[in-house]
């Protein structure tokens, strides 16, 4: 904290920095070597003889003839039908995100402009349906979607995976439409206006921060669902998550750990790209439910 | 806003919501009075010119007859909350008679399944809790104090481990500290030992899992405090300085009073998020060593042979209520506070 007052000792400077440095390697230096190992074949990254050949590259210099190769992206993108998983991952992404924004930026903006008791009550539901485990509520919908035949689809997953973000959408776009004034769509309505008038044209204009907050959170648990995408899509629909566990699951084929390496990778550098783009948006997100308490 | 327009407002989200979460919920409920048909055996008689032997078989044909009949299996009662896979009540009835010491005899109850999963459930819940408010308190004061030019980016290195799915998140690290990996193997040659490695020993998968967990979570409680110690007001510190409250008072007495709700939000959040640890342990493929509640519900889902509906219904049921433990003391005062607020 930076207060005129405030005079800090060098050495509380020095051991701050310190703590600092040490903490972002813990967070970031996992990534980075994933990332470099990527390029190596497995003999090097999963060395069975010596740590350092994951960085000398002895044995993918010997496999391959260079420091660096991307085999393992090349194979697992084309054999290891990755890119139909990020097909998947692409399409679950856009229709969960467009759908929850769409269900929520309604249902939030009506919670916030109620005066009546079950707006209370409607909030606390929806908080104890967020706090549900989402496997709980798979052994859930396993039975009756097989009873339906509308198991391993698309379709079901992406409608399952918009109803668990409700909640979550609902409570943040919540607070963010608290935070408008309630005297702009008063005024619209005296003019003559329609509530549906007054949320189309004079709210959502100015609601965009808080829209696109919502949509990145719907988007980040869209894409990196594991429980949902594993059990309810069959192997043909899966997804990113799923595969890359699919690839730990058939250790036999040599090549096969080196895939999960690259799809890791492939699969987290747009998601990282993305929050280094929207980094404010993240975190007034994160923020917004604690600050208004 | 009229009732009527509320309704038509919240319709879309709030059938969602009960199609998708409130009825999942009930279906386990039902599914877990639930158990699977046995199979139909049938006695087959086969003769040879040595003899006659009968042997018992699977009758395919009838199994699948009585699963068309009835999918959801038979009836089971509470059959399947209190069999061994679960509350193993007769299990326990009989260690307590037999066991001769309360040590033997806890020692076998926690080789239960499911009281083995409960245990690192709450074992997880225990220690990864407080460790992520007081890294996320300590990283969040400590990146306060740097210039607000390159604050930024530290944020950003910070908040990895969260945004990555858990799965991916585990992933990283396990292939770090495996024995092959440059953490697992350097530990390896320090100690001396090769075959020290996470999966020889369940104290060190489960430290491992733990750490995991505080490296993931602590970012989410350093973004909301970072978030909070922007609002903690300047003119009670200054005057606190200037009465010569030390840096650790100043914490302990106007940052950490001003953050308080904050603080019980940060505990709540990620209290409920760890109760569902499952991911880790598949990434570190550690279930010989430590199984969840979650992690017991997927296995029982991903069964081979027959789907355990019943099974993992009941283990759900058992979970949904352990959520229900948890929240219980929140809900309660938000309740007072709603009751006295009107």
């Amino acid at each position: 904290m930076d207060y005129g007052l405030d005079t800090k000792s060098a050495r509380l400077k020095t051991f701050n920095t310190i703590f600092i440095i040490v903490w972002l390697l813990i967070a970031c230096f996992p990534f980075i070597w994933t990332f470099w190992g990527s390029f190596k074949v497995r003999a090097d990254f999963f060395s069975r003889s010596d740590w350092w050949y994951a960085i000398s590259a002895f044995n993918t210099l010997i496999e391959t003839g260079g420091k660096f190769t991307v085999n393992a992206y090349t194979e697992a993108w084309t054999e290891g039908e990755f890119w139909k998983a990020s097909k998947n991952t692409i399409i679950v992404t856009v229709f969960v995100v467009s759908i929850s924004l769409f269900l929520g930026t309604l249902g939030a903006y009506a919670l916030s402009r109620s005066t009546e008791k079950y707006a209370f009550w409607i909030l606390m539901a929806a908080l104890i349906f967020r706090a549900m485990p989402h496997i709980t509520l798979v052994s859930g919908y396993l039975f009756p979607f097989f009873e339906l035949q509308i198991w391993g689809i698309l379709p079901t997953t992406i409608v399952v995976l918009v109803a668990i973000n409700q909640p979550f959408t609902l409570w943040l776009l919540y607070s963010f439409f608290k935070t408008v004034p309630k005297e702009l769509d008063e005024s619209a309505l005296i003019d003559g206006c329609s509530y549906f008038q007054a949320f189309r044209h004079i709210i959502m204009p100015v609601m965009w921060p808080g829209v696109i907050t919502a949509g990145l959170f719907s988007l980040m648990l869209a894409y990196n669902d594991f429980t949902v995408t594993a059990l309810l899509l069959n192997q043909e629909n899966h997804t990113m998550v799923p595969k890359i566990q699919s690839y730990l699951g058939t250790n036999q084929h040599e090549g096969n750990l080196m895939w999960a390496v690259s799809a890791v990778v492939s699969a987290t550098a747009p998601l990282f790209m993305l929050v280094m783009f929207f980094q404010r948006q993240v975190i007034s997100g994160l923020t917004a439910g604690a600050v208004k308490g | 806003m009229p009732n009527k327009t509320f309704f038509w407002f919240f319709l879309p989200t709030g059938l969602a919501m009960i199609l998708f979460i409130g009825l999942p919920i009930i279906s386990t409920g039902i599914q877990s009075f639930y158990a699977q048909h046995d199979q139909v055996v049938k006695e087959v008689k086969k003769c040879d010119p040595f003899g006659c032997t009968v042997s018992i078989v699977v009758d395919n044909e009838e199994t699948t007859k009585i699963r068309d009949a009835k999918p959801l299996g038979k009836f089971n009662g509470f059959g399947t909350y209190t069999d061994r896979n679960h509350l193993a009540v007769d299990e326990i009835k009989k260690f307590w008679n037999e066991t001769k010491s309360f040590g033997a005899f806890v020692d076998q109850v926690t080789n239960l399944p499911f009281y083995k999963a409960l245990i690192f459930t709450l074992t997880y819940c225990l220690f990864v809790t407080p460790n992520v408010l007081l890294l996320g308190f300590i990283i969040a004061l400590s990146l306060n104090a740097v210039a607000r030019k390159i604050r930024g980016p530290l944020i950003f290195g910070t908040i990895l481990p969260m945004i990555v799915t858990p799965l991916v998140g585990s992933l990283v690290l396990f292939w770090m500290i495996d024995s092959q990996g440059i953490i697992g193997a350097n530990i390896q040659n320090l100690m001396n030992d090769p075959y020290l490695s996470l999966k020889s020993s369940k104290t060190l998968t489960w430290i491992t899992i733990i750490i995991y967990g505080i490296w993931h979570h602590s970012p989410f409680a350093f973004v909301v405090f970072y978030a909070a110690l922007q609002t903690v007001p300047q003119e009670p510190i200054e005057a606190a300085i200037i009465d010569g409250a030390s840096r650790f008072q100043r914490i302990k007495h106007i940052v950490l009073p001003h953050i308080y709700p904050v603080v019980t939000f940060v505990a709540l959040i990620s209290l409920m998020d760890n109760f569902r640890v499952f991911e880790p342990i598949i990434g570190f493929s550690a279930e010989g060593s430590a199984q969840s509640l979650s992690w017991l519900i997927y296995d029982n889902l991903v069964n081979e042979e027959v789907i355990l509906f019943g099974s993992a219904a009941a283990t759900s049921m058992m979970t949904i209520i352990g959520i229900a433990i948890l929240l219980a003391p929140v809900l309660i005062r938000t309740w007072k506070e709603f009751k006295t607020a009107r």
